[in-house]
């Protein structure tokens, strides 16, 4: 005899018994303003208990715009802003983006000024791996391993304030060359940084690397197959660590990376261990590549000489000669004179490929500018790897992805 | 000397007491968070907390500039920030338990020192007499009934606060806190087996195992750390997950949960949490003690008894039951202080685990463990014992 169940709550009754115990889901935003979110990325969760069973980022809190930016000011007056996408390091970004329009102007820099771009894009990779791996321990709850890595930070910007005048915002490079030459006795200082660095750094990761609880949370977390890293467009130390030996410092060597011996460090499972083993190694890689260019560090003029109506003639020459006085004049105001035409260039930059596609129409302000941000491809495949992991997960997994919003949403 | 204090009534001399150990107990939570700070920038190597000073006491020389490099008017700004600032009630929430829960937090962990005995002296026959607020039979039984009603506090935050990083973070609470409960209680029975002999009169009081470690002998002078450290072990496993502590933080993992179950508290309320999360520590570490490190027992092997009488051979007053008093009181104290000082060196060096990691090794792992070890104890007693 079937028995008639009551249920004294209508409303409850109008949804039958069979889903008033459905488990529910719920629906959880983590950011703008979350602690491992690393700046103002939001996540909006659906969780199944604490098992995520969808995920969507949501980027655009920092957009700037700036693109369309870079498109009412001269070339020169755009680098302060490559220093606000990866803010992390800064100067890659300005390398990156003074290699892109000198290709379209088809200028060549001397080989002193590509050896400081280089040295210092190898510093800003330390300083920006740094910071990732601290940020990694914060997010697994590692503290000292934070605290650590910045301590090393202080030192690379105390050289950074000394090379270009500023720790943070560098904007060292011009178009044709950098604003200045490395102060006297910086190199060695760079050498001494470097002595102190490796065995520091080795100690810092040897909080992790062999740890059992970090291994837990990491080993087998959040991975990205081979394929899926290639179909999502990531790179970097990403993409590196799913497997695929992808340096554009090597497969396309710009500002004379083919002269320095390194190696690239390629992960076999694609997890979050992998990834932070990936960026260990390239720390070290990075300090070995330093010490290539500070042992034949090469003399001669660190601006392109005869790019006149791109690089700005010394302060000297402003000051008592009428051409260069004229020259500097349209320079600045103006802007250098780029030729029309476009071009796309990619560097390796420590979060991954950061691209320039910039049309120019003539005349000192290019015409549209595309930046092609690392971060942003690199965050494009948190809704596949994250459903299916749990909440804690996730946070691992933004660690290990080491992605910086200025550059995600520029 | 003090013959007039035994003249006040009973009532009167216990509230007395009392407060004096509420009023010893909170600072000394006070100093731990300070402690945090100072262990954690040393393990960070970095200076910590060391600018505010208060004016006068910062000009006594070298005293007034050591407190200040020791972050020590920290602690009071800290103090008096969370005592002044308004006390905001979010307009979200269930008022009632919202204000309920950190009261929850602190009163359990307050009350379970009335379980504990923290010094002792001889008296005129050379009897050992405990000093403790009461000698309670069931000690561990109240002190793990009592500090059990701590789980409420969580579950009523995070339920109350009516937001969901809250609510994640009591659930995950209430679920770890009870199952590292059940290892904890398994963990500590062995040695009431080993304590209380059959045929005679049974106990669960912390006197009568600290006295079992200071008995003469090999054997005797053991300390049940040493005896019986699969226990220890468990024990203090278990005390971390039961304290929130890294490893076991899951609980309060800001990295994923922001504030976890006090999210939504400040001021004052957040205060109590915070204070209650130490005032746990330091009375697990004096249990953990009691039970594994000797209690007042100075070493292994050297019982309070030897040490007094060591002593008295070139101080006079060794024997004075008010120096004994102080003395035992020291040891107890500077053990209870080293452990949470343990305490602190894990957090700033371990990553945490993740919070199915924390059940499987509750589950998994230390329970059956905590089993397998009761099970070998109670046999090797009954085989020794017979």
């Amino acid at each position: 005899m079937a028995t008639e169940i009551a249920f004294p709550d209508s409303a409850a009754k109008a949804a039958g018994a069979e889903q008033e115990f459905a488990p529910e889901k719920m629906s959880l935003s983590m950011g703008p303003s979350h602690p491992s979110t690393h700046g103002v990325l939001r996540l909006q969760m659906e969780l199944d208990g604490e098992v995520l069973t969808k995920c969507d980022p949501i980027v655009g809190y920092l957009h700037r715009g700036d693109e369309k930016i870079a498109e009412n000011m001269t070339y020169n007056q755009f680098v302060p802003y490559t220093d606000r996408l990866d803010y992390l390091a800064p100067l890659a970004n300005n390398m990156a983006y003074a290699i892109a329009v000198e290709k379209l102007a088809g200028l060549e820099v001397p080989a002193r000024c590509q050896a400081i771009r280089v040295l210092t894009a190898e510093m800003a990779r330390i300083s920006a791996h740094l910071m990732g791996l601290g940020a990694f321990g914060l997010d697994v709850g590692a503290w000292t391993v934070l605290v650590h890595s910045l301590n090393q930070r202080e030192h690379l910007y105390k050289l950074f304030e000394e090379l270009t005048g500023a720790r943070f915002t560098t904007s060292y490079t011009r178009i044709g060359g950098v604003s200045r030459d490395v102060p006297e006795g910086w190199l060695g200082r760079v050498i001494a940084f470097c002595d102190q660095f490796e065995p520091a750094l080795e100690e810092t990761l040897a909080l992790l690397t062999r740890n059992k609880i970090f291994q837990d949370r990491t080993v087998g977390v959040g991975i990205i197959t081979k394929a899926d890293a290639l179909a999502y467009g990531l790179t970097g130390p990403n993409l590196r660590g799913s497997g695929v030996a992808l340096d554009l410092r090597k497969d396309r060597p710009y500002s004379g990376y083919e002269q320095y011996e390194f190696d690239v460090p390629v992960g076999t499972k694609g997890d979050c261990y992998d990834r932070y083993l990936c960026r260990g190694e390239e720390m070290r890689q990075s300090v070995r590549i330093i010490r290539q260019i500070v042992a034949k560090f090469p003399s001669g003029d660190w601006y392109a000489k005869d790019a006149r109506k791109i690089f700005a003639p010394p302060k000297d020459k402003i000051l008592t000669s009428m051409e260069e006085l004229i020259n500097n004049f349209m320079i600045v105001t103006e802007g250098p004179q780029i030729p029309a035409g476009e071009v796309y260039f990619e560097a390796e930059n420590p979060k991954g490929a950061l691209g320039f596609y910039i049309v120019s129409k003539g005349g000192g302000v290019p015409w549209r500018m595309k930046i092609r941000s690392p971060s942003f491809c690199n965050l494009s495949i948190l809704p596949k790897v994250c459903v299916g992991t749990m909440m804690s997960d996730v946070v691992t997994l933004l660690g290990s992805l080491d992605f910086v919003m200025g550059e995600c949403d520029r | 000397m003090f013959d007039f204090y035994f003249e006040i009534p009973l009532v009167i001399r216990l509230i007395l007491q009392g407060l004096a150990v509420i009023m010893v107990i909170f600072p000394i939570a006070g100093a731990c968070s300070m402690a945090e700070r100072k262990v954690a920038a040393w393990i960070q190597d970095r200076p910590g907390p060391n600018r505010a000073t208060v004016p006068w006491v910062a000009w006594i020389p070298f005293l007034g500039k050591f407190l200040q490099r020791l972050g020590v008017f920290h602690v009071m700004a800290d103090g008096g920030k969370m005592m002044f600032k308004e006390d905001s009630l979010p307009g979200h929430v269930n008022k009632f338990y919202f204000v309920l829960a950190p009261i929850v937090a602190m009163v359990p962990a307050l009350t379970t020192v009335v379980a504990v005995p923290f010094g002792a002296y001889f008296d005129a026959a050379g009897k050992l007499i405990p000093l403790g607020l009461a000698p309670l039979d069931i000690g561990m039984l109240a002190v793990f009934a009592v500090s059990s009603l701590g789980v409420y506090s969580a579950i009523l935050a995070g339920w109350a606060s009516n937001s969901k990083y809250p609510f994640l973070g009591s659930v995950r609470a209430s679920a770890q806190l009870i199952s590292y409960e059940l290892s904890m209680t398994l963990a500590v029975l062995p040695v009431f087996l080993w304590v209380n002999a059959p045929g005679t009169e049974g106990t669960m009081g912390f006197a009568r195992v600290v006295e079992f470690q200071s008995q003469p002998g090999f054997l005797g002078g053991m300390w049940f750390g040493f005896l019986m450290p699969i226990s220890a072990f468990i024990f203090l496993v278990a005390l971390f997950a039961e304290t929130n502590r890294q490893p076991f933080d899951t609980v309060e993992s800001e990295s994923d949960l922001v504030g976890s179950f006090h999210t939504e508290y400040g001021a004052f309320k957040w205060g109590l949490f915070f204070v209650a999360e130490y005032s746990h520590m330091i009375v697990g570490s004096g249990v953990f003690m009691l039970l594994f490190g000797g209690g007042w027992n100075p070493l292994p092997w050297v019982s309070l008894a030897t040490a007094v009488d060591f002593l008295g051979t070139f101080l006079p007053f060794a024997h004075a039951p008010l120096f004994v008093g102080i003395l035992s009181i020291a040891i107890f104290m500077g053990k209870v202080l080293a452990m949470i000082f343990f305490f602190m060196w894990v957090r700033w060096t371990l990553p945490r685990f993740r919070y199915d990691q924390v059940m499987k090794i509750g589950w998994q792992k230390l329970l059956p463990l905590s089993i397998a070890n009761l099970l070998f104890y109670a046999i090797a007693i009954a085989l020794i014992q017979k």
